[in-house]
C-alpha cells in the first residue's frame, strides 16, 4: 500500500475542481494550476525514485485486494511517463498563460487542462482495463471542450468529426472489454495476464487482442490516423501542443502495456501486424509531412510518424528494442510539444501557417529559428540530441534481433526513410520560414513572441539532457524495459498474495 | 403560457415534497439497498425539473439562487475529499469506516463515511443535470459576452 501512487491523479483533479469553483480571479487560477502541475511533477519524481529503489509500487483502492478491487500500479515505465508528461504539461501551461487569451481563461480553460492531465496520469497508473477506459473518457471529454473552446468555425467543424470518431472508437473499446470480461470474468490487467498465460492465447483471444489493437490504433493514430491532422490543426497552440504530446501517447502507452503484459504469446500474429501497421504509418505520414504546405499540417503528420516509430520498436519485440521504444516515447513527448510550441510561435508572429508566404524570420527571431533547427535535428535522431539513443536501439535490433521472425530489414529501412522524411519536412519549414529575405518587418507582426520562448527553452533543455545524458538515464529506462519484458515482475507485485 | 396551469401547479406543490423525500431515502439507503448518490441527485433534479415545468425559470431561480456549475464542482470536491480523508489516517485511498449509533426514536443506525462520498456525488449529479437543463432552456451563448 502506497498512497503516493494516486497523487499524480488527485493533485490535478483537486486543482481543476478548485479553479472551477473560484472563477473570478485569473491570477489565482494561473498560480493554482501551475502549483498543481509542479506538485504533480514532484509526486511523479518521488514515485519514480521509489519505483527504481523498491520495485513496483501498488495501491489497492479502499483496501480491496487485486482481482476484486481497482488497483493503481506504478512501475518504472509508468513513473517515467508521469515525469515526462508533467514536464510537458508545465511547458504548455506556461505557454498558455501568454497566448491563450482572456476569453478562454475565464471559460474553464484551466479546470479542463488539469482534468486532462488527471486523466492522462490515471491512464498511466491504472491496473484495470475498465478503469483505463474510464481514464480515456476523462481525457476525451476534456479534449472535446478544449478543442471547441473559442468556437471558431474551423474548431467547431473539427470537433464534430473528432467527437463522432471518438464515440465510435470508445464503443469498440467497450465491446473489446466486454468480450474480455465474458471470457475471463476479470478486467484486472495482472489477473488477465495470468489467466491468458495459463489458458494459452488461443484464436479467440487473439481476435480480442487484435480488436484492442484496432481501438488503441484509432486512439494513438497508428495507421488509422485520418482524423489527426484536421483535429490537431484547429485548436490554439498550447492546446494543440498538449494534444500532440500527450493524447496519442496515451494510446501508445496502452498498446505497449497490453501487448507486453497480456497478449505477448502470439507475436507472430499481433506483433507482426503491428510491424506492418507501423511501417505503413511511417510511410504514409511521411508522405503527408513531405507534401504539406501548411505548418500545422506538416507538424501533425510528424506526430503520426513518431507513433509509427515507437510501435516499430515494440513490433521487433526484443529487450533492447522495447527499451528503445520507451526512450523514443519519452523523447517524442518532449519534442513534439516543443515542435508544436515553436511552430505556434511562428504562426502567432506571422498570423497564418502558409509556408509559401513566410520568409526570413531569423533576422528578427534568431532564438526561435535555432531552437526550431535543434528540434528538427532531435526528431531526425542526430546525436547528441534525444532522438538518437531510441532510434539507434530500435534500428539495431530490427536489423539484428529480428532474424527469428524472418528479418525486420524492411522495417528498419522504412524507419530510416521516415527519419529522412522528418528531416526534409522540418528543414523545409526552417529554410522557407527562417532563411531568405525578411518580408515581415517587426512593426507588421501579428502577435508578440514575448515570453513564449521560456517554455520552449525548458523543453529544449530537458530534451538535451535526455540526449546528452543518455548514459545517465539508461539504467532507469532499462529497468522500465525490463519490467515490460518480464511480466512476472508486474504480476508478482499486483497479485503477490493471491498466487 | 407558463404559470397558468392551476392543476399542474397544485399537484407539483405536493409531488415535489414526496419526490424530494424519496430522493433523501434513496441517498441514505444506498449503502445496503438499491440507491445511492447518483440516483438520489437525479431524483432531486427531477423534482426541480417538475417545478420548472409547472412554474417558470425565474421562480425556480429565486428558490435555488446558486450557480449549478459551481455546485457540481463542490460536489465532486466533497467526494474526492472524503476519499482523501483516508490518506490522513494512513489507510489506502477511498477506504471507508462505519460507526454504530443508538438514537432514541430511530433506534440502531449505521453511519458510513461513504455516505459523505454519496452526498458529494448527489450534489455533483444534481448540479450537472440542472446546468444542462438551464443551458438548454436559456438557449444563449455565454461565450460571446
Amino acid at each position: 500500500m502506497n498512497n503516493l501512487v494516486v497523487l499524480p491523479l488527485l493533485i490535478p483533479m483537486l486543482g481543476g475542481l478548485i479553479t472551477a469553483i473560484f472563477r473570478k480571479n485569473i491570477i489565482f487560477r494561473r498560480l493554482l494550476s501551475l502549483l498543481a502541475i509542479v506538485l504533480t511533477g514532484a509526486a511523479s519524481l518521488l514515485l519514480a525514485a521509489q519505483a527504481s529503489r523498491d520495485g513496483v509500487q501498488l495501491l489497492e483502492m479502499g483496501g480491496w485486494p487485486a482481482p476484486f478491487g481497482i488497483v493503481f500500479v506504478a512501475d518504472m515505465f509508468s513513473a517515467l511517463l508521469l515525469v515526462t508528461s508533467s514536464l510537458v504539461a508545465m511547458a504548455c501551461l506556461l505557454f498558455a498563460f501568454r497566448s491563450i487569451g482572456e476569453h478562454r481563461e475565464r471559460f474553464y480553460f484551466y479546470p479542463l487542462f488539469l482534468f486532462l492531465i488527471a486523466g492522462v496520469n490515471g491512464a498511466f497508473l491504472t491496473g484495470d482495463l475498465f478503469n483505463l477506459f474510464v481514464c480515456f473518457e476523462v481525457i476525451l471529454l476534456a479534449s472535446y471542450v478544449l478543442l471547441s473552446l473559442g468556437g471558431t468555425k474551423i474548431q467547431l467543424r473539427e470537433t464534430i468529426k473528432y467527437v463522432v470518431f471518438n464515440a465510435v472508437s470508445s464503443m469498440l473499446f467497450l465491446v473489446a472489454v466486454a468480450y474480455l470480461y465474458a471470457v475471463f470474468g476479470t478486467l484486472n490487467m495482472a489477473h488477465l495476464a495470468q489467466l491468458v498465460a495459463e489458458a494459452g492465447q488461443s484464436g479467440f483471444i487473439s481476435v480480442i487482442a487484435v480488436l484492442l489493437l484496432i481501438v488503441f490504433s484509432l486512439k494513438s493514430a497508428l495507421f488509422l490516423f485520418f482524423w489527426l491532422p484536421g483535429a490537431y490543426g484547429a485548436p490554439p497552440v498550447a492546446v494543440a501542443a498538449l494534444f500532440a504530446a500527450l493524447l496519442t501517447k496515451v494510446g501508445v502507452y496502452a498498446i505497449l502495456r497490453t501487448f507486453t503484459l497480456i497478449f505477448y504469446h502470439q507475436p507472430g500474429l499481433t506483433h507482426d501486424l503491428m510491424a506492418v501497421l507501423a511501417a505503413l504509418t511511417m510511410l504514409l505520414a511521411g508522405l503527408g509531412a513531405v507534401s504539406g504546405k501548411d505548418i500545422r499540417s506538416i507538424l501533425s503528420y510528424n506526430v503520426i510518424i513518431g507513433v509509427g516509430f515507437i510501435i516499430a520498436g515494440l513490433a521487433v519485440f526484443t529487450l533492447d528494442s522495447v527499451i528503445g521504444s520507451i526512450y523514443y516515447l519519452m523523447h517524442d513527448m518532449l519534442m513534439k510539444a516543443l515542435l508544436f510550441l515553436l511552430g505556434g510561435v511562428i504562426i502567432i508572429i506571422v498570423g497564418h501557417g502558409r509556408l509559401q508566404e513566410i520568409s526570413g524570420l531569423i533576422r528578427n527571431h534568431p532564438l526561435t529559428g535555432w531552437l526550431f533547427f535543434i528540434t528538427a535535428l532531435a526528431l531526425t535522431g542526430l546525436p547528441p540530441w534525444s532522438g538518437f539513443p531510441g532510434k539507434v536501439l530500435i534500428i539495431r535490433q530490427a536489423l539484428a534481433g529480428g532474424a527469428e521472425h524472418g528479418g525486420y530489414f524492411w522495417l528498419a529501412g522504412i524507419a530510416l526513410l521516415s527519419s529522412l522524411m522528418v528531416l526534409y519536412s522540418l528543414l523545409r519549414i526552417f529554410i522557407n520560414g527562417f532563411w531568405g529575405e525578411t518580408v515581415l518587418p517587426r512593426a507588421m507582426e501579428k502577435g508578440s513572441a514575448k515570453g513564449l520562448l521560456y517554455p520552449c527553452l525548458i523543453l529544449t533543455l530537458a530534451g538535451a539532457l535526455l540526449g546528452i545524458g543518455a548514459e545517465l538515464f539508461y539504467p532507469y529506462i532499462a529497468l522500465a524495459g525490463n519490467g515490460l519484458m518480464n511480466p512476472d515482475i508486474y504480476l508478482q507485485a499486483v497479485l503477490g498474495e493471491v498466487i | 403560457m407558463k404559470g397558468k396551469d392551476v392543476i399542474l401547479q397544485t399537484v407539483t406543490k405536493m409531488a415535489a415534497y414526496i419526490i424530494l423525500a424519496f430522493s433523501v431515502y434513496l441517498l441514505a439507503g444506498g449503502h445496503h439497498n438499491p440507491g445511492g448518490g447518483f440516483v438520489g441527485g437525479l431524483m432531486v433534479a427531477a423534482a426541480v425539473s417538475l417545478l420548472l415545468l409547472a412554474y417558470d425559470i425565474r421562480i425556480v431561480r429565486t428558490g435555488f439562487p446558486f450557480d449549478f456549475k459551481t455546485l457540481a464542482a463542490v460536489g465532486v470536491l466533497i467526494a474526492v475529499m472524503t476519499g482523501m480523508g483516508s490518506l490522513i489516517f494512513g489507510e489506502p485511498f477511498l477506504s471507508q469506516n462505519i460507526f454504530h449509533l443508538h438514537i432514541p426514536v430511530f433506534g440502531h443506525i449505521e453511519l458510513a463515511t461513504s455516505l459523505l462520498f454519496d452526498i458529494g456525488v448527489a450534489l455533483a449529479v444534481f448540479g450537472t443535470a440542472m446546468s444542462i437543463i438551464y443551458m438548454i432552456s436559456e438557449d444563449t451563448c455565454a461565450w460571446k459576452r
